[in-house]
């Protein structure tokens, strides 16, 4: 998984595609970033990704919830026409603020 | 396929691999891949990849609960008409309660952060889908797709329709998942 974490933000940088194969890698990883760092706002980063089936709905309902408990949020940037499309349906943006790109 | 519908243009594949999650990604490009024969929009593409991954995956975790198994998948093409006819079918432990299992937001594993969401997002892209399944026996998933011919339009239009009847129903378990999940 690639991330970075500044301060009490851990950002994301999600995989060309994420599918139940590498969702519990990342699943696995954020979790031990997330409480070794003390980690409050997650930020899923979509700039390279093209693919996402429901696994990946899980994984951000999962770190919701954990750091929900802690006041924290989740949020998701760069996210494409289809990947906005599946975040949507699944109803996981009424938890999470998806960043729209600045218009230039 | 008699001769008598020798009009009808059809073209099948079928391939039978291991129970992994590795396969997943695997799945999903072979399909894409033999769809390309329709000309299909990148959107349809998407969907369907989308589809055929819920399907192997619930047949990996579910079907076979991370064990040993294998999954068949097969299509069908019809040219005219352009419709695609998947089956992704399992020998694994089965389901018991089929309506209950495509409940949008209905997991049975949830400590594996899973959303259940999969049946949905496999009737949301697809125009049809049909499972059969028994304790015991294994689980067979069939839907099928319909690519429009350049309407491009009515395809949004039906997608959307389709994803408000999502959004209602998620509004309506909100509190479900929510409260039950924290």
């Amino acid at each position: 998984m690639q991330y970075q974490v500044e301060e009490n933000c851990l950002t994301i940088f999600l995989p060309n595609e994420v599918d139940h194969h590498n969702a519990e890698d990342i699943r696995k990883e954020a979790d031990k970033v997330i409480e070794q760092k003390h980690i409050r706002y997650v930020i899923f980063d979509f700039e390279g990704t093209n693919f996402m089936d429901s696994s990946g709905i899980g994984v951000i309902m999962g770190r919701y919830r954990r750091v929900y408990l802690l006041g924290g949020e989740v949020w998701a940037v760069h996210a494409n026409e289809r990947m906005k499309r599946i975040l949507k349906m699944s109803g996981v943006t009424k938890i999470m603020q998806v960043f729209e790109e600045e218009k230039k | 396929m008699s001769q008598a519908e020798g009009t009808t243009q059809t073209n099948e594949m079928e391939i039978t691999f291991d129970s992994r999650s590795e396969n997943e990604g695997f799945a999903r490009v072979a399909v894409a891949a033999f769809l390309t024969q329709l000309d299909p929009l990148l959107e349809e593409i998407s969907d369907v990849k989308t589809a055929v991954s819920e399907a192997v995956t619930n047949a990996v975790i579910h079907g076979y609960g991370g064990g040993e198994g294998k999954i068949r998948l097969s299509c069908r093409l019809e040219k005219e008409g352009r419709k695609i006819y998947i089956e992704v079918e399992d020998k694994g432990v089965g389901i018991e309660d089929v309506e209950k299992a495509r409940e949008p937001m209905f997991t049975t594993r949830s400590e594996l952060d899973r959303s259940g969401m999969g049946f949905a997002f496999m009737e949301a892209f697809m125009n049809e889908v049909e499972v059969e399944s028994a304790p015991g026996k294994g689980t067979c998933v069939r839907m099928y797709k319909r690519f429009e011919e350049g309407s491009r339009i009515s395809f949004e239009h039906t997608l959307m329709s389709k994803i408000h009847t999502l959004q209602c129903d998620t509004d309506n378990k909100e509190g479900t998942w929510t409260t039950q999940s924290l």
